[in-house]
């Protein structure tokens, strides 16, 4: 036993991402005598679903979590538990990641500074973002996404405006409206553009899941309760207004348009897994056709295609927060037996059966909330997709018609999509998306674009600075 | 498998120089079959830096040099597409006497060839460049050379030469070629090729394919590293090159600063290239010495590719010296961007004439062919 607790404490394992997976996956390295490093992009931990107000923002987690209060404080309890069993690092990006021999070099952005840390393996559970999509003045002051709407109500406790509607696809649509409500605001109209017969043809599968469901069921009636106004199906956005929205126009299912008045728009549809630093360690990729996005490869047990290589949560592909507490934890005890621990078997087979369960559950989400593709050729040629560079949707459709490009590289390469700040994580589905509905819906044909490093953006200064961390 | 595409010539890499080549054959009348491994210039003409350079080169290098940059001008009206070319000049820095002395030597040198350099001393050098930083001591200037996408450049000639009626095969790995008895049978893809002649311009890959035909080039895979900073305001209106090549940087007026030095790494057998972080660490100081105003940037994007390094670092352009109808062009060794249009011309001048007017007798196969046995 004392060879094997030297061999867990020599075994050098990084786990990027503090959100569920992460801590889960965290815990269970610590608590096996490995001290993980834990590298978080955010100041505290709980990633988006249960990130944490700013210090002198605090509130009660029922009025932050509502339903979920109860997990979001466990999550958070974990590190302070765990003490110095973790080697955390808070306000530290990974911007690349090399392969350095049988481990991983991964370089780090730390506050001012640049730093490199060696692993032998490393945990990715990377979360995920909103999935934008353009539509007729989407960039108009005022429109924000569903997921930044969240994080300013968790972190600030703020509506993004006075009259707001809530906009998209996706679990994220009624989640949002119900905490909305629990917060006092009443959105002006929720507007999911998804047809209700989708959602009720994904009914069984979903049935799977019943508390999931009655949770859905019950953010759904409460907004209805409030009189907010609701609508499905929706064909066409536009927002309205030249310095400030002023309102939304949309096409209803019946083909009729409408107007509100509104001074603020959130709209997402659906959430993208971050897979940059997968793609970086050289996994393998596939493309989901229910999740409509490209993934790293990921067995039941966590493995990605690479060897050290572990994925866990949203970041290898979107199944909420439970699913991502789950793997996290299941992906942990992989990494453990991989390098030789004794591990719990009959733990391993509960967490097994759970996420079977649970699998079936979220091939039914997907359905009942599958990608808006109908709102593709409704995006004006007029309007910017890839706003670092201004790249129109109808420089994109041109482009695609006369150079003919092989897939969203090739027309990242032909118009500068995806070439800013943002490396493409906002505009490179969307890129893909057009070429594909260019070409009869060939989405796997359109590909993705390739990640290249630094993942977001690195400041010259950190690496002039003096005080280089190691 | 579907019958041979038979052609009277055949070319073997859809880079800037093969794709060049093709557009010339063409237009001469020949029936072409390009074909490429990936996507026309998806390899080290796709992904280069954009130098548009004549300046520092080995004089042997130079009249075809000379010769490439008058095309450049042309290539907007002949491709119908924006190269974004700009001739912004290029300087050449000294950071030290013997600098300056190498600078010196370099610019007689280079007058006898044609290209006339302005030497920038110490004295003139904060008046005349004055976003330069304080450890520049003097510069040599050529205003003629210039910068431009290398994205947009070998894409834009294969489209010109697939709208010209050539067969471009894309994706399309060979996997053998061998003489016959007329000419040459290539297997690329699920393709076979039959040609009169044969065209080697497959940049990393090209040696492979001279030793099927029995000639060994000592071919080593090169990784640059380039990285990109998002929009600055626009002051370094020059291209930068420095004696000993460890920086050079250009800024093109969207404001983007594009750098290199030193290598990246990869597997050239899977052709994968990645940028080194050691390697980008270790530039950031120079390029902020060069110009301290880009001290505050945020890099966006960094990259690789590969090109072929030959032992003298000058490309091999000429006939085979086994095959007869082979031709190669390959070897560019990290700077084969600006001279593509020139080595299209002259693969299509000894093509037709077996002849070129341009002095490729030193790039001939024979110096690492014949001093191997």
């Amino acid at each position: 036993m004392v060879g094997m607790a030297d061999a867990a404490a020599s075994l050098r394992v990084a786990v990027v991402g503090a959100g569920p997976a992460g801590l889960r996956a965290t815990e269970i390295l610590a608590r096996h005598g490995v001290r993980p490093i834990l590298i978080d992009e955010a100041a505290k931990p709980g990633g988006q679903i249960y990130r944490q107000p700013p210090a002198g923002a605090e509130r009660a987690g029922t009025e932050i979590y509502g339903f979920e209060a109860t997990k979001a404080a466990r999550l958070h309890a974990l590190l302070p538990a765990l003490a110095s069993q973790v080697d955390y690092r808070p306000n530290t990006l990974v911007w690349n990641i090399t392969r350095d021999g049988d481990g991983f070099r991964l370089d780090l952005l730390v506050g001012e500074g640049v730093a490199t840390v060696a692993v032998d393996r490393i945990v990715l559970a990377t979360g995920a973002v909103d999935r934008a999509l353009p539509f007729q003045g989407w960039l108009t002051p005022g429109v924000f996404t569903l997921g930044a709407a969240q994080i300013a109500l968790k972190s600030q406790g703020v509506a993004i405006g006075r009259r707001v509607a809530l906009v998209g696809a996706g679990p994220l649509l009624p989640l949002l409206t119900t905490q909305y409500l629990a917060a006092g605001l009443k959105p002006v109209a929720v507007l999911d553009v998804t047809p209700f017969a989708t959602k009720l043809r994904a009914l069984p599968g979903l049935l799977n899941q019943p508390a999931t469901l009655l949770k859905g069921a019950y953010y759904v009636a409460r907004a209805m309760a409030g009189g907010v106004l609701i609508q499905s199906g929706i064909r066409a956005l536009c927002a309205l207004g030249t310095d400030r929205i002023t309102g939304l126009k949309f096409t209803t299912r019946g083909g009729k348009d409408h107007v509100i008045a509104c001074d603020a728009i959130a709209a997402s549809f659906g959430l993208r897994s971050e897979t940059q630093l997968a793609d970086l360690a050289g996994c393998r990729f596939q493309f989901n056709a229910n999740g409509r996005q490209w993934e790293p490869v990921r067995d039941s047990a966590g493995h990605a295609s690479v060897a050290g290589v572990y994925l866990a949560g949203d970041g290898a592909s979107i199944g909420g927060a439970d699913v991502a507490e789950l793997q996290g934890e299941r992906t942990a005890l992989t990494l453990l037996a991989d390098a030789g621990h004794r591990t719990d078997v009959e733990r391993v087979q509960l967490l097994d059966r759970a996420l079977s369960r649970q699998a079936r559950f979220r091939a039914a989400l997907d359905a009942s909330y599958p990608f808006p593709a109908h709102l593709l050729p409704t995006i004006p040629d007029d309007t910017v997709v890839c706003r670092c560079e201004g790249v129109t949707a109808g420089t994109l459709r041109t482009t695609i018609a006369l150079r003919d490009p092989a897939d969203v590289n090739r027309l990242k390469a032909f118009t500068r999509l995806g070439m800013g700040r943002c490396q493409g994580r906002m505009c490179g589905h969307v890129g893909a998306e057009l070429l594909a509905d260019a070409r009869n819906g060939d989405t796997i044909g359109a590909g993705r674009l390739r990640a290249q490093p630094p993942v977001k953006p690195l400041p010259l200064s950190a690496v002039l600075s003096a005080d280089t961390m190691s | 498998m579907t019958a041979p595409l038979d052609c009277d010539v055949a070319i073997i890499g859809g880079g800037t120089a093969g794709c060049a080549a093709a557009v010339r054959l063409r237009q001469a009348g020949m029936r072409v079959v390009l074909i490429e491994r990936d996507r026309c210039g998806a390899a080290a003409s796709g992904v280069n830096f954009g130098g548009v350079r004549q300046q520092g080169r080995p004089p042997a290098e130079l009249p075809l040099a000379i010769r490439s940059r008058a095309l450049w001008p042309t290539l907007n009206a002949l491709l119908g597409e924006d190269t974004e070319f700009i001739a912004s000049g290029h300087l050449k820095l000294a950071r030290s006497d013997a600098d300056m002395a190498e600078l010196e030597d370099y610019a007689i040198l280079a007058r006898d060839t044609g290209l006339e350099l302005t030497l920038i001393g110490r004295n003139a050098i904060r008046a005349e460049v004055p976003w330069l930083g304080a450890k520049v001591i003097g510069a040599s200037l050529a205003p003629t050379d210039g910068q431009a996408n290398p994205r947009v450049v070998a894409p834009a000639y294969a489209r010109l030469a697939k709208r010209l009626g050539v067969t471009v095969l894309e994706q399309a790995a060979v996997t053998a070629a061998r003489r016959t008895e007329r000419g040459f049978e290539v297997a690329a893809g699920s393709a076979i090729v039959t040609s009169r002649l044969l065209i080697n311009a497959a940049g990393m890959g090209a040696a492979a394919i001279a030793r099927l035909f029995g000639e060994s080039v000592p071919l080593e895979a090169m990784m640059p590293n380039m990285v990109v900073t998002e929009p600055l305001p626009y002051i370094a209106t020059r291209s930068v090159g420095v004696c000993g090549g460890d920086i050079y940087l250009r800024q093109i007026p969207r404001g983007n600063v594009i750098f290199g030095g030193g290598r990246g790494h990869g597997d050239w057998i899977d052709w994968r290239s990645r940028p080194s972080t050691a390697t980008t660490v270790a530039a950031i100081p120079k390029l902020v010495d060069i110009v301290p105003a880009f001290c505050d940037a945020l890099i966006i994007r960094s990259w690789s590719g590969i090109d072929g390094l030959t032992p003298d670092k000058m490309p091999v352009i000429g006939p085979s010296l086994t095959t007869p109808g082979l031709l190669h062009a390959f070897g560019f060794s990290g700077s084969g961007f600006q001279l593509g249009p020139v080595v299209g011309e002259i693969l299509s001048e000894l093509a037709l004439t077996g002849d070129t007017p341009s002095p490729i007798a030193p790039f001939g196969i024979g110096r690492f062919t014949l001093s191997a046995n």
